[in-house]
């Protein structure tokens, strides 16, 4: 821990070494984030409900989807960059030092301007709080909690996956961003308005739906069942699989010709 | 001791023609051809031996040397080293070896070389006095006290290198690579290099292994070389040893006054013009120095040179005998 919190350090001293970037990164990351909340009121202007949930509520999930999406690309960064990493040989350094590798690629990468998104994530939740019409008592704060810890693991959970394939074509592949990038865009919406089978999918297998669309559900008090709130820890179960396909994919890691 | 036995290694590699229809035609239904790097390969290594480990390009110097420093898993075959598996004991055993691939940094782009010294500290876990002790003699033996304030990515080539060796370096390692550590050097920094991989093989006795395609360095730096082609180890032998079983031709150039010599078997014209004469001599028929009574008798001799085979024209000879 001590170890990680050096390369943050020093990431940060990285970026600060190109500080005009640095700062115009940000900007535009919260700028990008806010034409997604603005075409959202726009919307609601019109519709004032979609399947029965209201701006606010929408708001409170595009919050939770935005926050644990963006920290998990602000921290697992080194998975989703894993094809350069593969390519100019930095996973051929990760392996040759005594520290597991999977703590170094996390470590490898942050991505601080990221936290333009955190921020944009937080500055919706205190809109959205206080509008929502949640009671918020001791279990709804909890999850809530469970919300963005389970959809912040379910999100790395997608970008080892996405690095997994690397091993075996060496590039990135595109469809996978329908479940990083894309999941985040049409994470905006409570998952049920896109009918039942890609609910179906995404609760069996992306468990997206489960640290999302349920516990949500109890959030807004459109659902009594206690159970819900504990789904975005079963959802954190992904990662399991997704580890054993890692360690699966070492094995099978080919190094470029030097 | 390292301890190699019976190592394989195949890549897949993907085929296609040149031309926008192969293109498309492998979208469809891909090609895979199976590429033997390694096929059967074993040796041994005592500790504090020094041995270069050479070959043409793509001979599967690389290959190994990923695989003894536990990048990649071979198919089949056996390694230990110091007592570890690379590929099973992964951590243990990166802690006690250090590597440097000259083609590629193993230094924080970014940030002042100390602060990468001091992040591999970390890594590594290595003790703080050891730590100071170790920076204190690679920074006064590799001369880089100026350099490591600098970010990695202002410095030039020579310095970087001699950063990527003390990096390598600081933990102790017991075994060290060297993957084309010369590579793109000026001849004072190749020297500087050289010495000092001499001096820690010597003083802490590290094992070092050596690829190169520089012969100098081997020259200067082995005993013992492994030469690699098509994926099998075709030699394994001391330099000596093979420079004398691949130079019984010497070269002699003569200058004389007087009439030109006569020859005499084991002896050769290369190259004639009146006063200066270039020969060959088989020293199996003939030694050098009965080669030069002999001449000396029928001419006057003013000067006179011996070229020996090189440690590159021998190797010339092994790949071409080996048809590698």
């Amino acid at each position: 821990m001590k170890l990680y919190l050096k390369y943050i350090s020093i990431h940060l001293r990285c970026a600060m070494q190109y500080k005009a970037s640095f700062f115009l990164t940000l900007i535009g990351q919260v700028l990008t984030s806010f034409t997604a909340f603005l075409s959202m009121y726009y919307l609601f202007e019109r519709f004032s409900s979609i399947e029965g949930f209201t701006f606010s509520q929408v708001l409170l999930c595009f919050a939770v989807i935005l926050l644990s999406f963006s920290l998990s690309e602000c921290f697992a960064r080194g998975f989703d960059l894993f094809p350069n990493m593969i390519g100019n040989g930095e996973f051929d350094r990760i392996l040759i030092r005594p520290k597991n590798e999977i703590f170094q690629i996390l470590a490898s990468k942050m991505e601080f301007t990221r936290l333009g998104r955190v921020i944009q994530a937080i500055c919706i939740f205190c809109y959205a709080i206080p509008h929502s019409e949640v009671i918020w008592t001791f279990d709804k704060i909890l999850t809530l909690i469970f919300m963005i810890i389970g959809g912040f693991l379910v999100f790395s959970g997608i970008f080892i996956l996405y690095a997994v394939l690397c091993f075996f074509t060496l590039e990135g592949l595109e469809f996978m961003n329908i479940l990083t990038n894309g999941a985040m865009e049409y994470g905006k919406y409570p998952f049920s308005i896109y009918g039942k089978q890609i609910l179906k999918f995404l609760t069996y297998i992306v468990p997206l739906a489960l640290v999302q669309y349920y516990p949500f559900l109890y959030l807004i008090g459109h659902s009594q069942n206690h159970f819900y709130i504990f789904l975005p820890l079963i959802a954190s179960l992904f990662l399991i699989p997704c580890f054993l396909l890692w360690k699966f994919g070492v094995k099978h890691y080919q190094s470029t010709g030097s | 001791m390292i301890e190699v036995k019976h190592v394989r290694k195949t890549f897949k590699v993907a085929r296609r023609n040149a031309g926008f229809a192969a293109a498309v035609k492998t979208l469809l239904h891909k090609q895979f051809e199976t590429v033997e790097a390694l096929k059967d390969i074993s040796f041994t290594i005592p500790d504090g031996e020094m041995v270069g480990y050479i070959g043409p390009n793509g001979a599967g110097k690389s290959s190994t040397i990923k695989i003894i420093s536990g990048i990649l898993t071979p198919d089949s075959g056996e390694c230990n080293i110091n007592g570890y598996t690379p590929w099973k004991h992964r951590i243990q055993h990166v802690a006690q070896i250090g590597v440097v691939f000259g083609q590629r940094s193993q230094l924080w782009w970014d940030i002042p070389v100390i602060d990468s010294f001091e992040l591999i500290k970390d890594i590594y876990r290595i003790p703080e006095s050891t730590y100071r002790k170790n920076l204190q003699m690679l920074t006064d033996l590799l001369d880089i006290s100026e350099i490591l304030k600098t970010p990695t990515r202002q410095l030039s080539l020579g310095q970087r290198m001699r950063c990527e060796i003390s990096a390598s370096l600081l933990h102790n390692p017991k075994v060290l690579f060297l993957d084309e550590p010369t590579i793109g050097l000026d001849a004072v920094s190749k020297i500087a290099v050289r010495e000092f991989i001499k001096n820690i093989n010597r003083e802490q006795k590290t094992t070092v292994i050596l690829t190169t395609h520089d012969m100098q360095d081997i020259e200067a730096l082995t005993q013992r070389i492994i030469l690699i082609g098509k994926g099998k180890i075709l030699l394994d032998g001391h330099l000596e040893d093979l420079k004398n079983q691949y130079s019984d031709q010497k070269e002699l150039i003569i200058s004389y006054s007087g009439k030109s010599p006569q020859l005499c078997h084991g002896l050769h014209i290369i190259k004639q013009i009146p006063g200066r004469a270039e020969l060959k001599i088989d020293t199996q028929v003939i030694s050098v120095s009965k080669a030069i009574s002999y001449l000396s008798e029928q001419t006057e001799l003013t000067d006179f040179s011996i070229k020996h085979t090189s440690t590159e024209e021998m190797v010339v000879k092994l790949y071409q005998e080996f048809a590698i």
